[in-house]
């Protein structure tokens, strides 16, 4: 029984560390520590240095250009990234379609998109959710018909995240309306600037463009962008999601945030004194201290039963849920943190650009937003009462 | 990074659950708690048999020379069937303490005997006065000739009457809470002066309130050296608490496996209740409280050896704290999902229930580990936060 790395694993960690600090530009760390606007740009930045050194894909086998870690390399990556302020990895490409491609795509498809994705050259969203079809994924109504060597694809997809980027997405659609419904769906893959492709923003209530609506109409997919086989789609997106990787708790990027409350508190005052002397906030932060703590052992847990080959499995959705209320519970106390300036809201300031007046501190003006923006995380990925109906039937088989 | 259990540690675990499985039945329990010294003298000497009585011990001296791990995994055990042995108190605490700073002639003499079950001890740390302060110590003890004279009261003293022994911590000099001057003491129960109020506990327990007037012990009762024995204090209530975090998992381990059971079981509206989304999510929720639980009891069990005293105290109060608001949850949340008959005291939910509002009241409750926690804080290596821009353009 050993809680700390082994000496192999701390020698490893010191090069990502290394690396970590002598390629992530500051001002990009700035921007993701002090929760500002990141461009496009900024995400590219850091997934093409991740490239350059041949790490953007640490949990892919090596034939298909990854770095094929162990978890607990992968875990030290991605721990070591957050922790420095690393932007997050967009997940699309690299860890949703990429792997599905690997296993599941044709020869063609492989050599056609993997490289694109590994080198961060292609940008991809996900083409899941509809207007109809929430929690109930699988009642999706997108229609793909069969017309030569082309699907012609007609419908709504929407809470599509940074599709404004894409230059691809991955969609389910409905090939067949007989049988279970989980049947007719089939994997395609979508070039973003193909003719009756339109992408609309949604301004969510942080007053930021992050999802979109992307509408399709009579669309031309080639034959050879279907991923396996026609109606399997149900089979591959399942896949994708038994790929969950125990990043989902973001237990790095909490303890980066919850290092980042205690200073805020320390430097607000309430009362003639230290906010985080203050008993009553004080103790609200300790409790999500202390729940981090024991969800950072049971990610390790779950490493260690991971690197035993036992792979991650319904217990991510644990990770999820506890990972999440976690991540939202230290932005609610970001926010509460700064008092009557979360109040102004003034965009512009989230910009690392903007150069006027400010109103009162600098670290006060995002955290309103972000912690309105947070509200999403229980309900991205399969919401937590979905969660909690997977735990319910696959681990205690109500 | 290494979760698995060494095969010696294996063994262990499979020897206690077996053990256990056979002589600790509900029903056997409810018996031995019923009892006239409310503990099995039968079990413990089974226990000293598979050599569980040395387990703090070292190996030269004869014990299994186990630590936070070995003690974690006895007192899951212990915790899933609810034991009322007098473990906590005589092996984890005062076995332990005796191993850590006793004398070679009061190791030699003692641990033998705890060892083999003929002797069994208590800590009297708890006063009147002091809730959970460790450092509070009213109790005197003043030296007189070759003897230390001993007046004061301690109370709620776990297995208190039926101890061999007690340890008894004692002011020698200082005021009441300062954390210099405590010393710590072996004291004979049948000691004139000694007297004593036994009465049982809510968890099927016994404790006793203990006074000391004019108690005359010799001057190699002295435990450790005298005026410093707060930290040693500490650490044993340190090892103390980690082994209770481990028996609450045990004992939450139990209940979410007899309330899923019940779910499955129990039919109203043509179905089994767990059929029902509002108690599956309940029951989910009680899942991950004990999941959280089982990982801070391990972080516990690793960290209570740390030589390091931040870095244990941090550990061992998180794990507290967080145990206790868990236990808290799946206790209350156990018997509402098993309704009424959650409320009997014919099953065995509300017993588990009852011994997990004991635990987070052992040593201090959550509030008073919060407290800890904060008082244990490190500094970070880096600030986080930018420094301010020094100019800025009017626009």
């Amino acid at each position: 029984m050993d809680l700390d790395y082994t000496p192999e694993e701390i020698a490893f960690r010191d090069e990502v560390r290394a690396f970590v600090q002598a390629n992530l530009p500051h001002e990009v760390s700035r921007k993701v520590i002090e929760h500002k606007r990141l461009s496009k740009e900024d995400y590219l930045v850091w997934q093409k240095a991740l490239h350059r050194k041949g790490w953007a894909a640490p949990h892919w086998p090596v034939e298909y250009g990854g770095c094929g870690w162990n978890s607990v390399q992968c875990h030290i990556l991605e721990e070591e990234s957050a922790l420095a302020g690393a932007p997050r990895i967009i997940a699309f490409g690299l860890y949703m379609v990429g792997p599905v491609i690997y296993t599941f795509g044709t020869p063609w498809q492989k050599e056609h998109y993997l490289p694109k994705i590994l080198s961060s050259e292609d940008w991809w969203c996900q083409g899941y959710s509809e207007p109809g079809s929430g929690s109930d994924l699988a009642s999706l109504k997108t229609k793909a018909v069969r017309d030569g060597d082309h699907y012609i694809v007609n419908g709504q997809k929407t809470w599509t995240t940074l599709a404004q980027y894409a230059d691809m997405m991955f969609c389910l659609v409905r090939t067949s309306s007989e049988g279970k419904k989980q049947e007719g769906i089939s994997f395609l893959l979508i070039d973003m600037r193909s003719p009756g492709v339109e992408v609309r923003p949604i301004i969510t209530l942080d007053g930021e463009h992050e999802v979109n609506e992307v509408w399709l109409q009579d669309v031309k997919v080639p034959v050879e962008n279907l991923v396996g086989e026609e109606g399997r789609g149900w089979t591959y997106a399942k896949f994708l999601l038994s790929n969950e990787r125990t990043g989902i708790a973001g237990v790095a990027r909490s303890k980066r945030e919850l290092a980042y409350l205690k200073a805020i508190a320390a430097k607000e005052v309430a009362g003639g004194k230290p906010l985080i002397e203050n008993p009553r906030f004080r103790d609200k932060i300790t409790r999500v201290e202390i729940d981090l703590m024991a969800l950072e052992i049971t990610v390790l847990r779950v490493l260690a039963a991971d690197r035993q080959g036992k792979p991650l499995g319904p217990e991510a959705s644990i990770l999820k849920i506890k990972g999440t209320e976690i991540q939202q519970a230290l932005t609610e106390l970001e926010m509460e943190a700064v008092g009557p300036y979360a109040l102004p809201h003034l965009p512009a300031q989230w910009s690392d650009h903007w150069l006027g007046e400010r109103v009162g501190p600098e670290y006060a003006a995002p955290l309103a937003a972000q912690y309105f923006n947070y509200r999403k995380v229980s309900i991205y990925g399969g919401s937590n009462e979905i969660q909690r109906n997977i735990i319910a039937q696959q681990v205690l088989g109500l | 990074m290494d979760f698995e259990f060494t095969e010696e540690q294996r063994m262990l675990q499979e020897a206690i659950g077996k053990f256990l499985e056979k002589n600790y039945t509900f029903e056997m329990r409810r018996e031995i708690v019923g009892s006239r010294v409310g503990y099995s003298p039968t079990v413990w000497e089974g226990m000293a048999e598979l050599g569980l009585l040395g387990l703090p011990v070292s190996q030269d001296a004869g014990g299994f020379g186990g630590g936070g791990v070995e003690t974690m995994i006895v007192m899951e055990a212990l915790g899933r069937h609810l034991s009322v042995e007098p473990y906590l108190g005589s092996v984890v605490m005062a076995a332990s303490c005796i191993a850590t700073v006793g004398t070679p002639d009061q190791q030699s003499y003692l641990l033998p005997k705890i060892m083999d079950g003929s002797l069994r001890l208590a800590c009297a740390f708890g006063e009147p006065g002091s809730r959970y302060d460790l450092d509070h110590v009213e109790t005197t003890a003043r030296q007189d000739g070759g003897f230390w004279v001993i007046d004061g009261a301690k109370s709620v003293v776990m297995h208190g009457a039926v101890a061999d022994l007690l340890i008894v911590s004692a002011r020698t000099s200082g005021a009441t809470k300062d954390r210099d001057g405590i010393s710590l003491f072996f004291v004979n129960p049948g000691e004139e002066g000694v007297g004593g109020r036994e009465y049982p506990t809510y968890d099927g327990m016994r404790a006793a309130e203990i006074t000391f007037e004019n108690v005359q012990v010799s001057s190699d009762s002295l435990i450790g050296v005298a005026d410093k024995a707060l930290p040693v204090i500490e650490l044993v209530a340190d090892r103390a608490i980690a082994g209770l975090c481990a028996e609450a998992v045990g004992a939450m381990t139990a209940l979410n496996a007899a309330t899923l059971e019940y779910l499955k079981t129990r039919q109203q509206f043509g179905v089994p209740i767990g059929r029902f989304q509002a108690l599956q999510h309940r029951m989910v929720d009680m899942l991950m409280h004990a999941e959280q639980a089982r990982s801070m009891a391990l972080l516990a069990a690793v960290r209570v050896d740390d030589k390091d005293t931040t870095e244990r105290r941090r550990a061992v109060s998180a794990a507290k704290e967080l145990i206790g608001r868990a236990g808290r949850v799946i206790g209350q949340e156990a018997i509402q999902l098993h309704g009424g008959m959650g409320m009997t005291d014919e099953l065995a939910v509300g017993h588990y229930v009852k011994r997990l509002a004991a635990i987070d009241t052992a040593f201090g409750d959550s509030d008073h580990h919060l407290d800890r926690f904060v008082a244990a804080e490190t500094t970070p290596d880096e600030p986080i936060l930018a420094k301010p821009r020094s100019k800025w353009k009017k626009i």
